[in-house]
């Protein structure tokens, strides 16, 4: 493996091909499940068979090549065709088939049984971002990419973990068998992380399940493997896996953190802030949620995503602006986020949204927000 | 029109007319044959061209050239471009030129309704390219359009959907002509299993087009309906299943992958035996190998879809049925393999993309079986290892047997040799850079790179830059070809109406360049 | 080689284009029959035929999820815990939906069901998915559900979901 990099990198012209990340990554990467690690093997096992195949048919042809040639003086010979020699060719690969469907049927079957699961857990697929229920222990959050706006334009250093990192990681315990639950909200998205094994679509208005089982604690990274929208490469999946304890003291936490949240939600809508405090915490839930379309200049795109700088909604009265952000607009990719953001949440980004860019809307307050909510 | 044609017409005072007039309202088939592929080379530029765009945004990570709804316009028009826009018409102006004169015909069955099918194919492809000028642009939702992600763009969608439909028809048309024409129009004495291979191919591909191609049709309409007309076929909220439209989609669109090899395969049965001097091995077998793999590419749509979540018995099913269509794929191999064995070889430039043909077709054979595997395609699905897949045996299949039947058949065509020594510098530019640029993706995506992304994680920086330079040197390296053939067209050896000395049948017995009208008396084929 | 003969060989070909857009739109009730006999996609009551005990050596878990694609027009609720039913066994639960907004709203509920091999399963003697539902402005309901997990839920199938999807019907006014 080492020497095929050597010269890989040799081949390509090592000295002006600067690698960003020396990562010359031939095989599929190391499973941590035992379906990802059957999955190796019956690839590793195709592969040798369709080499030894490709070296026996094509070591003939090459012979044939170079010794048949009529420049060497070699005279055809007429003959056209051998039915023991065709029969012999037609049997021999069926067999081949037959052999190698067999793992493979077995480990059909064996990921397809997601019967006796230790949890379950709920997978929705957003554009452009996965939701997470933990169905049995009521915690439930949203997971987008965490990657910063300023990288992907080349205008920062990119992370080690660009374009795989997320705000809130899916976390599960080691060892155990997790079902996964999978539909969509808009389009039609898959679930996939390649160390684990698992890939299934998430189709809207119907569920499909799958399963994985880690074998060690460590992160995993993956990516939304079906084409869905301008998002598409920015809705990573990341999974952690921990330990038994360390996973119950994270779903304490989670709970915890959930309530306090509601709290301080609740506390917030009582709350008047500063157009400059709104504008702060306005502009990173913006970069989260918002700038993947309507951008981080809030130009949009022309003839696909609408401008909100100098936009009719954003410049007028408060009341109709909150309206689209809670309720979506149907037919397009604006999505509702009455249930995505809390009210304080809301109005920072709405009043981030009015006053940034050159827009003069009014600032807007967590209660204005929960007023209209209903 | 029909019984005009069947008249003898006296050969040497009936040429060309002049003009424009002559390409528009052309009914030769040797014209209409030019037509299609000056057409197809049209839109190769253009669909290599966006190809390139492509692989220059994806030289290093981060966004450089194009935003993210660009680059899923490039790569859906890319993908319908190639595929409809150059591979199809390609096969078909192969088909026009020299079905008749492999079968000793004096032209198409119904040489009008060739006229229309052909000039079809630019109104369909204006409507392509231009729907790029619309307010959202082109579309974005992937060749295979699958919604609900379809329902969501604009005007232009539906503009691709009528696109798709005028290309249908246009299809339909001319698969019905070239049918009609093989079972209708053979010289006396020429039975079915006496007929080149390459009229075999075509035969069942014809076959294939129109039993599969009104299906696209249907599957699109349905699309059409559910963006402006309010039915909910693939809609879960009135009813319907999105999953529906990829089962109708691929029962459609796996025939549709052995449309676009089996004339290749016809191609390439005409050229390796006239450089092995030797005849073809295996003719009989080559023929049921073909039918039975245009049968079984019915039977195998599903494996397109696994990860969709369809039950562990369909899975299997698909995965068995096929695992199957590898035994005549093999056969095809080894009868070419076994023409080359004790023959006389000389590597022209049609021979040099002939041999580099079987060779590089077959690693996407490979390739394919490894995914046909449930298990290990659920890994692959979707990833750079599909992509490479399908370039494996769309560029070095389908399009390196087209350069192959050009290098081949060009003297028939124009009356001069090809010149060689360009010949074979576009063949070993492409032969080594296609290599550069698609092998490294197998190994993207079995590492995790999505297919159909603007960007991606570190990691595959590597590689992709790799790819990306081969894609450069590939795509520059096909402005050879466009000098050849110009260079072969304004002047050069003049060719024999035997141009090569191993070539067998019918359309090397008339002269080179092949007269305007051939076959006005049907020869007799022992 | 006539004008007749291809006149004839082109008919039949046309025929066969025609008949293949024809099975292109039939392969969409072709789906909802093999949709209906693996259960996958069904909206009617189903008989109980051979169905008249209860297994009661064993229990099957049934996690009961909701999800809703208009979250700002609706609030649907699945219940919170999953039942433990004995397979044959006659089970009602009951789902909730709210009205969020001021206007009347019609809806329907699409079931779905994990894994695929429990579908076939589920013989649904009374659902609210079999009807649109209507609610006045404000208006909560619960929605019932009377099922039957019948007898021939493979034995190793321990925890199976049901799952509703609410979709609005008709433009949002």
């Amino acid at each position: 493996m080492r020497l095929g990099r050597q010269m890989l990198l040799l081949v390509c012209g090592a000295g002006w091909i600067q690698p960003v990340v020396a990562d010359w990554a031939l095989n599929l990467q190391a499973p941590k499940s035992d379906i990802a690690a059957r999955i190796h093997d019956i690839h590793t096992l195709i592969l040798l068979v369709c080499l030894g195949i490709f070296v026996v048919v094509f070591g003939v042809m090459f012979y044939a090549l170079f010794k048949h040639r009529k420049s060497a003086g070699h005279q055809a010979h007429h003959f056209h065709e051998h039915a023991t020699v065709e029969v012999i060719w037609t049997v021999i690969p069926l067999l081949i088939l037959v052999g190698m469907a067999w793992p493979a049927t077995r480990a059909v079957l064996d990921q397809k049984d997601t019967a006796n699961p230790d949890l379950t857990i709920k997978v929705t697929g957003y554009q452009w971002k996965w939701e997470y229920d933990y169905l049995q222990d009521g915690v439930k959050f949203m997971s987008a990419s965490s990657t910063p706006a300023d990288q992907i334009a080349n205008q920062a250093a990119k992370g080690a973990h660009y374009l795989l990192e997320v705000d809130e990681p899916m976390v599960v315990p080691v060892g155990k068998k997790v079902r996964v639950l999978l539909t969509s909200h808009d389009v039609i998205h898959a679930w996939w992380v390649p160390a684990l094994g698992v890939k299934q679509d998430a189709i809207p208005g119907f569920i499909r399940d799958t399963w994985f089982r880690a074998n060690e604690p460590g992160t995993y990274r993956g990516q939304c493997a079906e084409l869905c929208g301008r998002g598409h490469a920015f809705m990573p999946i990341v999974v952690e896996v921990k330990s038994e304890a360390d996973y119950q003291a994270w779903l304490a936490d989670k709970r915890a953190g959930n309530q306090a949240r509601a709290v301080a939600a609740v506390a917030a809508v009582a709350k008047t802030f500063s157009p400059a405090e709104l504008k702060t915490r306005g502009e990173r839930i913006f970069a989260a949620n918002c700038a993947a379309c309507h951008q981080a200049d809030g130009k949009g795109l022309p003839g696909v995503f609408p401008a909100l700088a100098g936009s009719k909604i954003a410049n007028g009265p408060a009341a109709a602006h909150i309206d689209r952000v809670l309720r979506g607009k149907e037919g397009t990719a604006m999505s509702a986020f009455q249930e995505q953001l809390d009210d304080a949440d809301l109005a920072a980004v709405i009043t981030y949204e009015r006053i940034a860019w050159g827009n003069t809307g009014s600032p807007v307050q967590p209660a204005d927000v929960k007023a209209r909510r209903k | 029109m029909e019984a005009n044609l069947a008249q003898p017409l006296p050969q040497a005072h009936h040429a060309a007319p002049g003009g424009v007039w002559r390409w528009l309202a052309s009914t030769n088939h040797k014209d209409i044959g030019t037509l299609y592929f000056w057409f197809a080379a049209t839109m190769f530029l253009i669909g290599g061209l966006m190809a390139m765009l492509i692989r220059a945004e994806l030289f290093q990570p981060g966004l450089q050239l194009v935003q993210p709804e660009a680059f899923n316009q490039l790569t859906t028009l890319h993908g319908l471009i190639m595929i409809f826009g150059v591979i199809m018409p390609a096969f078909t102006a192969f088909a026009n030129w020299q079905v008749p004169l492999m079968i000793g015909a004096p032209d198409m069955a119904f040489p009008r309704m060739n006229n229309w099918s052909f000039w079809l194919l630019p109104v369909a492809g204006v409507f392509l390219v231009g729907s790029t000028l619309l307010p959202g642009g082109a579309v974005a939702g992937g060749w295979t359009m699958y919604p609900p992600l379809f329902l969501q763009g604009g005007i232009s969608y539906d503009l691709t959907i009528f696109a798709i439909h005028i290309m249908g028809a246009s299809s339909i048309m001319g698969s019905i002509n070239i049918a009609t024409t093989i079972l209708n129009m053979r010289a006396p004495g020429m039975t079915l299993m006496k007929m080149p291979l390459f009229v075999w191919t075509w035969l069942i591909t014809a076959f294939l087009l129109i039993a599969v191609m009104p299906v696209l049709a249907g599957a699109v309409t349905m699309l059409l309906a559910d963006r402006n007309f309010g039915t909910h076929f693939f809609d879960a909220a009135g009813g319907g299943d999105p999953v529906l439209f990829q089962h109708v989609f691929w029962f459609f669109g796996h025939p549709e992958v052995y449309i676009l090899i089996l004339p290749a395969f016809g191609i390439i049965s005409s050229v390796i035996p006239t450089f092995s001097r030797k005849p073809l091995f295996g003719y009989a077998s080559m023929v049921y190998a073909t039918a039975s793999i245009a049968i079984l590419s019915f039977l195998v749509w599903g494996h397109h879809m696994f990860t969709v979540g369809m039950p562990a018995a369909a899975q299997l099913y698909f995965m068995y049925a096929t695992l199957l269509i590898a035994v005549p794929t093999g056969v095809k191999v080894f009868n070419w393999v076994a023409t080359m064995w004790r023959g006389s070889l000389t590597f022209e430039t049609a021979m040099l993309f002939a041999v580099a043909f079987v060779c590089l077709f077959t690693i996407g054979g490979f390739s394919g079986l490894v995914l046909a595997m449930v298990p290990v395609d659920i890994q692959l699905q979707d990833t750079y290892y599909v992509v490479a897949h399908f370039h494996y045996v769309l560029v070095t299949g389908a399009l390196f047997s087209i350069y192959a039947g050009l290098y081949y058949w060009l003297p028939k065509w124009t009356g001069h040799m090809v010149n060689e020594t360009w010949g074979r510098w576009h063949f070993w530019l492409s032969a080594i850079s296609v290599n550069v640029l698609f092998f490294p993706m197998h190994f993207l995506g079995l590492a995790g790179m999505p297919r159909r992304i603007p960007d991606y994680a570190l990691q595959f920086a590597d590689f992709n830059r790799v790819a990306s330079i081969g894609g450069f040197v590939f795509g520059a390296s096909q402005i050879l070809l466009l000098i050849v053939i110009l260079k072969c067209i304004r002047g050069g050896e003049k060719a024999e109406a035997r141009a090569w000395e191993g070539a067998e049948g019918l359309e090397w017995t008339v002269p080179s360049p092949a007269p305007y009208h051939t076959f006005a008396q049907p020869p007799e084929v022992k | 080689m006539n004008a007749n003969g291809n006149q004839r060989t082109s008919t039949w070909l046309t025929t066969l284009a025609a008949a293949m857009f024809a099975f292109g739109f039939a392969l969409v009730p072709l789906y909802d029959v093999f949709c209906d006999l693996t259960g996958l996609n069904r909206d009617a009551a189903q008989s109980l035929v051979n169905n008249t005990q209860v297994d009661a050596s064993r229990r099957v878990r049934i996690e009961l999820v909701a999800n809703v694609q208009d979250g700002a027009l609706w609030r649907f609720a699945a219940p919170r815990q999953p039942v433990d039913v004995h397979p044959g066994e006659l089970v009602q639960i009951e789902y909730e939906l709210e009205n969020l907004t001021g206007q009347p709203l019609v809806g329907r509920a699409v079931p779905s069901y994990a894994p695929l091999a429990a579908a076939a399963h589920f013989k649904k003697i009374d659902c609210f998915c079999f009807r649109e539902q209507r609610l006045a402005p404000h208006e909560k309901v619960r929605l019932p559900v009377l099922f039957v997990l019948d007898r021939g839920v493979a034995r190793d199938m321990k925890v199976v979901t049901l799952s509703y999807t609410f979709f609005a019907l008709g433009k949002r006014t």
